[in-house]
């Protein structure tokens, strides 16, 4: 399983704040990313805006970072601290 | 363990609480007698933003990302200037008008480096560690909540380092 986490304005618009996949099939974070948008119209947009960030295991990277069972993929909007 | 060990343990503080900006100091400085210069940078709440009167700030961050994060933006930061001892806090929840939010403090032998480190420390934290505003405002007796959009001149800033 991929643990899938979301936070901020995403997390409020999807009303979600984690979930998991089943990692069959999905090789990168496009392809999960692709998984989530086949939810339903509201979710694919979310999931096809270009400012999305995502990160996996903490560090931040593209749509083709490869996945693998265990890892903890993120969602999040651009950051605004500090 | 070392003193200067000690100290790494707690460069980093992601806390619901304030800060004395008088404690961290004495830490900087507390037997580091190698070091002449100390810059500190403190972030606080303001009552506007964008012509709207704000209330409050919410902040939410990514635990244990945004810990990663500041690491890496010190460890880069001490690859590049010769600096001593650096704390980052940065304050979670919701925030008044006035309040600290975040803390940065360097300290190195003199004071180009610490001023240096320093300023990349921050711009750094605004465009890449995960932290999120929301902020609360009053318009005409109205208020609202909406997130902050992230604005691209911190992001022309972080990229003068590189």
């Amino acid at each position: 399983m991929i643990k899938i986490v979301f936070f901020a304005a995403l997390r409020e618009q999807l009303d979600c704040a984690e979930l998991s996949l089943n990692a069959e099939d999905m090789e990168t974070v496009g392809d999960v990313k692709q998984r989530l948008s086949d939810k339903n119209s509201q979710w694919q947009q979310m999931f096809s805006k270009s400012s999305l960030l995502s990160a996996v295991n903490h560090d931040m990277v593209d749509d083709s970072h490869l996945v693998k069972s265990g890892d903890e993929v993120a969602f999040f909007p651009p950051v605004t601290g500090g | 363990m070392s003193n200067a060990n000690k100290y790494a343990c707690q460069e980093i503080s992601i806390q619901a609480e304030d800060f004395s900006l008088a404690d961290e100091v004495a830490l900087l400085e507390k037997d580091n007698l190698t070091d002449g210069a100390v810059v500190t940078f403190t972030g606080r709440v303001r009552n506007n933003n964008n012509g709207h009167s704000v209330t409050s700030l919410t902040l939410e961050h990514y635990p244990g990302m945004t810990e990663k994060s500041l690491a890496k933006i010190i460890k880069q930061a001490k690859e590049q200037w010769q600096i001593g001892r650096v704390k980052v806090i940065h304050r979670i929840g919701e925030l008044f008008i006035g309040e600290q939010i975040v803390f940065v403090g360097v300290t190195s032998k003199h004071r180009q480096d610490a001023y240096a480190a320093n300023e990349f420390i921050m711009d750094y934290l605004k465009v890449k560690a995960p932290f999120w505003k929301k902020e609360r405002i009053t318009d005409s007796g109205e208020t609202s909540e909406n997130w902050l959009d992230a604005k691209d001149s911190d992001t022309d800033k972080a990229d003068l380092w590189s």
